[in-house]
Formats: C-alpha cells, sequence, structure tokens
C-alpha cells in the first residue's frame, strides 16, 4: 500500500486543481456557475444614412471604448454591398465602411450587443499634455473673471468642475456667460474653461439608456481626470455617478461619424433591453470548453458528462452504505436511461420488461443454451417485449409507455441474464435484494444526475470531474465499516 | 439485542468489516497472480496433492464432451463420487451421488439421477454454466468424504466442513459449517447455513448461528451445538496452516472435511474468504490478525505456527478483548491455556 501523504498530496492537488480551473475560467470567461443566471443584455442599433454621389465612399463610425460596469458581448456592422472592418486602435476603436461605387441614400447598421456587470472594469487612458486654449478678447477677459469667481469656493478639479456647472446654470445667466454661450456650446465652453485652470478635461459624447428608444442622438457631456480616472459631468446638472445608463460612445475624436465621399450624412441610435441566460452570452470563441463541439456532438457530451457523478453515487452506496448491486455500474447506465424516460415511466417499464424478461429466461434456463447464444435470445425476447409495450401502451393512450424504447436493449438483456442466474443460484430473495439496491441506487443516481446544477457544472465546468475523481479514490481507501455492516454485525452489541 | 449498533462499539470487539478486509488484508496480503491457483479446484487438489497436502481423492477430470462418453461405463462401476465445476464457487454445480441403485444414481437428497442427467450436468459445467461469466470448465470427479461419525448425526446431508482463516499461515479462527434444510443440503451462511464458531485452542464448539441468530440446537437434526468438538484438531490446523505455504495467500480460507478413514482432507481453498465467522465465533478478527502482523519473524514452520495459534487463540478466562486489541505483543506472554488438553486424536 502507498504511503499516505503521497496519496492525501494528490488528492489535494486534484481538488485544488479542478476548482481553481473551475474559478479561473468562471472569471475569465464569464462562464456562469449556477445554470438560471440570467442579465440583462442591451441591443443598440446606430442607422447610419447619408446620400452618395456617384463614386466610392468611405464611413467611419467611432465605437464605444471599453467602460467600467458594460461588458461588449458582440458587435457587429455588416452592409449589404459594403467592405467592413472593425479598426481597433487604441485611443479609440472605429468602424470603417467602405464601397467603391455608391449612389443615391444609403442606410448602414452597427449593432452592439452588452451587458452591465458592476464587476468589469476597464483600463482608463490619462489625458495627455494639456494644451492651453488661445481665447480672443473680449471672451478671454470674461473667463478669467468665472474663474476667478469659481477658484477660490473650490478645492479640485472636481469640486472646479461643479463650481463652473453651477455658475454657467444660474438664472438669469450672468453677463459672462451670456457672451461666452455665444460662441461657445455649453460643454465646450466647460471643457476650455477647465483647461484654462490646469484641469484635464475633454468632451464626450454618451448615449442615454432607455429600454425601447428609437431615434436617439447622442448628448454631449465633459469629462475630468482627477489623480487616476476620468469623471463624467453633466454640463447641464453635475457630476454624473458611473454606470447610470449612460453609455460613453465617443471620448476622443472631434466626430462620431466621418463620411468620405458623401453628404448629408446622420447617425441615430435605438436601443432595446432583454434579459438573457448569461450561458448564451458566454463568448465561446475564446474559452476551451466542450461547447466548441458541433450541436449534436455536445448533446451526447452532457450525457457523457454525467457518468462520473453516477458513478460516484455507486461507489459511495456499496463502499458506504453497502447496498449490493447486481453488476457494479449497471445502476449507472440503468440511471442514463431514466434520464431520457422520467422516472415514473422508466422504472415501470424497467421492472416491467425485466420480470416479464425474467419468466421467459426461466423458460430459456430449460431449454440449455450457451451463454452467448442465451444472451441473444434474451436480446430478441427483449426487443419483442418492448414492442409490444410500446404498441399495447400507444393504443391505451399512454404516450409514456413509448419511453421504455430509451433502454439500451443489451442492458436491459444483461440484467435479465443475470437476475435470472442470481435467482437460479441464490433465490428469489436475492434477487430482490441485489435488483432492488441497483434500483434504488439508480434512481438516487438519476435525481443526482437530474438536477440543473448539477448537468450544468459537469457540462460546463468538465474540470470539476478532477474533484469527483479525487473522491472516488478516497473513497476507495475507506477502510471502516458499510452502514449495513452495522445491522449484519449487530449481535456484537455489547450488554 | 438492537437491530443497529454504534460503529465504535463494532471497532471495540474488534470487527473486520469488508472494506478493510479487502483493503488491509486481501489487497495487502493476496497477491492476485496466485488467484487462479484457488479459483480452479482442479489446479487447488493438484498443487496441494504435490505438496502433500490430503485431499479428497481424484477421479476423473474431464475437459471435453468427447470424454464425457468415454467415462460412462467407469462411473457407472463407482458406487459413490461427486461431481464438481473446477471453477464454481458457493457450491455451484456441485452434485453428490451417494449410491447406485437399479434406478440409478441417487444423490444425497434421495432423488434418482439417470444416466443421461449425469452426462447432461458434465456437459452443462464443461460449457461453463456453473463457473464464473461463463468461462469454459473443466469437471472433476472425486471421491466422496465419508462422514466421520461424530458428525453423522449433526448435519442435515452433505459433509460438514470446517473453514479456517489462516493468516500469514497462523490458523486465527474457525467454524464448522452444517448444511440445513432451509441451505439445501449447501454449507454457504447466506444460504441458511449453520455456522458453528470453534475454539481455536481445542476445536470445540462456542456459539452456533444461522441468519446470523444464535442457536443452541440443529434446526433439523435437534443435534446439540454447544458441546461440539471437532476430532483430530492439531492435524487439522496444521493441515490447514501448510496450505499457506503452497498458495502463498496471506489472507486465506481453508474448507477442511474429516473423512472416517482418511482424516482432515483439504476440499477448497479461498482468496476471499467471508466476514460471518466473526458472528459465529462472536468475536472480531482484528486483535487477532493485528497479532499476528505484529509477529517480527512469522514462523516458516506450520507446526510451530499452530502451536502458537492454540496458545494464544484459545478461549482462556482472563484474556479481555482489549488486551489483544491495545497490545498485540502483550498477549505474548499470557498465561498458558489451563482449561483443557487437545481433544484425544
Amino acid at each position: 500500500m502507498t504511503q499516505r501523504a503521497p496519496f492525501l498530496f494528490l488528492i489535494g492537488l486534484l481538488i485544488a486543481a479542478g476548482i481553481g480551473t473551475a474559478t479561473f475560467r468562471h472569471q475569465e470567461f464569464r462562464i456562469p456557475l449556477l445554470p438560471g443566471e440570467r442579465q440583462s443584455v442591451w441591443e443598440i442599433e446606430a442607422r447610419i444614412r447619408y446620400d452618395a454621389p456617384n463614386g466610392p465612399s468611405q464611413v467611419f463610425l467611432t465605437l464605444p471604448p471599453d467602460q467600467a460596469g458594460l461588458r461588449r458581448v458582440s458587435e457587429t456592422g455588416a452592409s449589404s454591398g459594403f467592405g467592413f472592418e472593425l479598426e481597433d486602435l487604441p485611443a479609440q476603436r472605429r468602424a470603417h465602411w467602405t464601397k467603391r461605387d455608391a449612389s443615391g441614400e444609403q442606410t448602414l447598421f452597427y449593432k452592439l450587443r452588452f451587458v452591465q456587470d458592476p464587476d468589469y472594469t476597464a483600463d482608463q487612458l490619462p489625458p495627455g499634455r494639456i494644451s492651453q486654449p488661445a481665447w480672443d478678447e473680449p471672451y478671454k477677459t470674461a473667463a478669467a473673471q468665472i474663474l476667478d469667481s469659481a477658484m477660490p469656493i473650490s478645492a479640485d478639479e472636481r469640486t472646479l468642475a461643479q463650481q463652473l456647472i453651477n455658475n454657467m446654470n444660474l438664472v438669469p445667466a450672468g453677463q459672462n456667460v451670456s457672451l461666452l454661450r455665444e460662441r461657445y456650446s455649453h460643454p465646450r465652453l466647460l471643457e476650455l474653461l477647465l483647461l484654462t485652470a490646469q484641469v484635464p478635461a475633454r468632451t464626450v459624447d454618451v448615449l442615454e439608456l432607455e429600454d425601447g428608444r428609437r431615434r436617439q442622438s447622442l448628448r454631449t457631456f465633459v469629462q475630468v481626470w482627477d489623480t487616476d480616472r476620468w469623471y463624467l459631468f453633466n454640463p447641464n446638472a453635475g457630476p454624473v455617478a458611473d454606470n447610470d445608463n449612460l453609455l460613453l460612445w465617443n471620448t476622443d475624436t472631434p466626430a462620431v461619424l466621418e463620411v468620405v465621399g458623401g453628404s448629408n450624412s446622420r447617425v441615430s441610435f435605438s436601443m432595446i433591453s432583454q434579459s438573457r441566460s448569461m450561458l448564451a452570452l458566454v463568448d465561446t470563441g475564446s474559452s476551451f470548453s466542450l461547447d466548441n463541439l458541433p450541436i449534436a456532438e455536445q448533446g451526447m457530451f452532457k450525457l457523457i458528462m454525467l457518468l462520473p457523478v453516477g458513478a460516484l453515487v455507486v461507489v459511495f452506496m456499496r463502499l458506504i452504505v453497502g447496498v449490493r448491486t447486481a453488476g457494479t455500474f449497471m445502476p449507472v447506465l440503468i440511471a442514463m436511461a431514466l434520464l431520457q424516460t422520467q422516472l415514473v415511466p422508466g422504472v415501470v417499464s424497467f421492472v416491467l420488461v425485466v420480470a416479464l424478461g425474467l419468466m421467459m429466461r426461466s423458460y430459456l434456463s430449460a431449454l440449455n443454451l450457451l451463454l452467448v447464444a442465451r444472451i441473444a435470445v434474451l436480446v430478441i425476447l427483449v426487443i419483442g417485449i418492448i414492442s409490444v409495450i410500446s404498441i399495447v401502451s400507444y393504443r391505451l393512450g399512454l404516450i409514456s409507455g413509448l419511453t421504455i424504447m430509451f433502454f439500451p436493449m443489451i442492458i436491459l438483456a444483461w440484467t435479465i441474464e443475470r437476475m435470472s442466474i442470481i435467482w437460479e443460484e441464490e433465490g428469489p430473495k436475492e434477487v430482490l435484494i441485489q435488483g432492488g439496491g441497483s434500483l434504488l441506487v439508480a434512481i438516487l443516481a438519476f435525481l443526482l444526475m437530474d438536477l440543473d446544477i448539477v448537468s450544468h457544472l459537469a457540462f460546463n465546468f468538465p474540470e470539476l470531474h478532477l474533484c469527483v475523481l479525487a473522491l472516488v479514490l478516497l473513497l476507495g481507501r475507506y477502510t471502516g465499516y458499510r452502514v449495513l455492516e452495522l445491522k449484519r454485525f449487530s449481535s456484537f452489541t455489547e450488554q | 439485542m438492537s437491530a443497529w449498533i454504534p460503529p465504535l462499539q463494532l471497532a471495540r470487539r474488534g470487527v473486520l468489516g469488508m472494506n478493510r478486509r479487502n483493503l488491509s488484508y486481501i489487497g495487502r496480503y493476496n497477491n492476485r497472480s496466485q488467484y487462479p491457483l484457488v479459483d480452479n479446484k482442479l489446479k487447488t487438489k493438484l498443487v496441494a496433492a504435490e505438496a502433500g497436502l490430503h485431499v479428497p481423492e481424484l477421479l476423473h477430470v474431464v475437459n471435453t464432451q468427447h470424454e464425457i462418453e468415454l467415462i460412462e461405463s467407469e462411473l457407472t462401476s463407482l458406487p459413490s463420487f461427486v461431481i464438481k465445476p473446477a471453477q464454481g464457487s458457493g457450491g455451484k454445480g456441485i452434485v453428490v451421488i451417494e449410491s447406485q441403485t437399479a434406478e440409478g444414481f441417487v444423490k444425497s437428497s434421495g432423488d434418482v439421477l439417470s444416466l443421461n442427467d449425469i452426462k447432461r450436468h458434465l456437459t452443462n459445467i464443461i460449457s461453463g454454466l456453473h463457473s464464473l461469466g461463463g468461462r469454459m470448465d473443466v469437471a472433476i470427479i472425486e471421491s466422496l468424504v465419508k462422514v466421520n461419525p461424530l458428525f453423522r448425526n449433526v448435519s442435515y446431508e452433505g459433509v460438514p466442513d470446517i473453514r479456517l482463516i489462516v493468516f500469514r499461515g497462523y490458523p486465527v479462527m474457525g467454524m464448522l459449517r452444517l448444511a440445513t434444510k432451509s441451505s439445501d443440503g449447501k454449507a454457504n451462511l447466506h444460504q441458511g447455513a449453520i455456522g458453528v464458531g470453534l475454539d481455536i485452542g481445542n476445536g470445540r464448539s462456542i456459539s452456533a448461528v444461522q441468519h446470523e441468530k444464535i442457536i443452541t440446537r440443529h434446526p433439523d437434526t435437534g443435534a446439540d451445538l454447544t458441546k461440539l468438538a471437532v476430532p483430530n484438531w492439531q492435524d487439522l490446523l496444521t493441515l490447514a496452516s501448510r496450505c499457506y505455504e503452497v498458495t502463498q495467500l496471506g489472507y486465506l480460507g481453508c474448507d477442511i472435511v474429516l473423512d472416517e478413514h482418511h482424516g482432515p482432507l483439504v476440499l477448497e481453498l479461498n482468496a476471499r474468504p467471508g466476514l460471518s465467522i466473526q458472528i459465529a465465533n462472536n468475536e472480531g478478527l482484528v486483535p487477532r490478525l493485528r497479532q499476528i502482523e505484529g509477529l517480527k519473524t512469522p514462523s516458516a514452520d506450520a507446526e510451530e505456527r499452530v502451536s502458537y495459534a492454540m496458545k494464544e487463540f484459545s478461549r482462556l478466562e482472563g484474556i479481555t478483548q482489549a488486551d489483544l486489541w491495545n497490545e498485540p505483543q502483550e498477549s505474548d506472554s499470557a498465561p498458558t491455556a489451563p482449561l483443557t488438553g487437545h481433544t484425544k486424536n
């Protein structure tokens, strides 16, 4: 027998590897731990229209940057007749449509799907060197006066921005503000004032998220950099808390839409929010998982991946409880069949077929056949029994009787063969004990394998089977009493 | 007696459980490559006979269908014999013919078989009807053991046999197995045979169980089971002990019968002996196994081992289970048997 320490080390290693990989994949690939986890998905559509003269045209659409709290799931931009490319520039992502020969009104679509995810973080690029805005008189004086009044009553970058916003939104507006507003838009004015005060600031375009809105346009807000990140300000109101149903669309380019070789271009946005299972959102292309397989094979693996769970149940019931079963892993196979038939119809038809088969088998044993021939005969008889049961139950309107077809013939035949051997050698009582034991273990295995959470974990986190393996190994070294031995040896009770 | 026993209490009584038997004893002391030797009765018989151990006399071996026809005439000339599948287990396929009359072969139960019945039975054995997994098998025909007269009135049908657990060559526990009506003449405890625990020190009965319940009388023959004493006890233990050298199986079950003329004969060996023997003895195996495991140099001499076992495992007043359990070595210096000498040979 091998040493205890390396064995326990191996167990620990397997469990750690299983749970570790599962945790990693959960966090990295966002594979949900629970089967039914749902999340609301935003689907945003940007519709671009422009009039093209005859000739080549190019369209650039600035795309939303990575931002905290919003995780992009997918994006598409293909439009018929156009070449399409996503340009992933470090400062700003953008979509690029191209067409050699466009004429008349053109319509392009860009679709973006993302989920709101508070755990999602994104790196923010710090601002570059601030270039002092060049003011013309009399605006220069007006700007200086506004700053002079706001500066003393602020403490840092963000409070300065807040004071400036307050100042700009006074009703009635102050003389300086009114003067400046003749020339500058509200957000642009705020940005310039902040830059003049050496505060890193920029105007950004944001999209307000509201379910079911159509033909929305972007609004311009101002961002202020403070120590380590950008803070968003609504120039008409004040600071905006993050994730406040705002999607940052454009941060660094002067315009969202740029059309070369076209006129009268405009972009509008529609959006819709849907509730989706998180699993449907997993980006499978990048993760090593079973759902990269074709759908048909996936269905098969969903069953195969449940086998270890059933095996664990068998090991537990035999080694710890001490239930006797006919055939070591026969119960697992029965449980697999039950998964397809559902519990009650499956068990009823299974017992029915085995009982009928046993009756026929008792006649076969009188025929004195060799083993292989005997089993072959049983397979044929089982098919006969199944056909009869199916037809009769269909006639009686019991559709569930048809589920018997899901039981593998060979397994049924083998079960009957084994049971009849046990019957002959050890009597009908033993058949009930072992048959009942097999069925009990099969039902327990079925109940476990039928749990959504179990099948979900087994399929989506196959590495958890390392933990199952470790448990089986551990059970394989169990030298204590079996539960049923406590009854068997009850005559040892001390007086 | 309660229906369930707390595991700690069971452990205190030193009862060996199935998992522990498989892992700590069979797994550790029995080399798998030796299994065919004990799983095949013909091999066991030949090897044992070669080593000079007494076995029931082998009359014929039937390997093929063709040979069945050949031995036909010889069978009819035999007054009594036993047919066994070489690879059968649990008494499957064993037919005992006690005598021949004009109607045919008389079984121990009184049923009469024709020559054709016998031939069909041999065919079944060869085709693997009684072997594990339906493998092809051979049939053994051996001489019928003459039941020792002491047991003649005790057992219901069949020959009572003595099951001994031999651990590293030391006989550690024994029981006498008696067939009953409900066991259908078979000596397997779980089929309803009676197990009578035997004192290793002197071969006297300790207690008897049927269906895991304590009884004092044979339900069919009415024989008193509390006063049984197995004759030739020391020879019998020595014979069992020597099976260790033959098989090299550290944890071995030896089934031995007492023949009226030939004394103890090895009937069958078992690499996975059952645990019911503990119930029949009302004692757990673990302390005794521990004691043997604690020996620094197990003796290579069967007689030495037997006298050690008879001294150590005798039921004595004064040695409690707890003593054996905690300190396997302590009993080395325990007082020797004052109770009784060996049963006369």
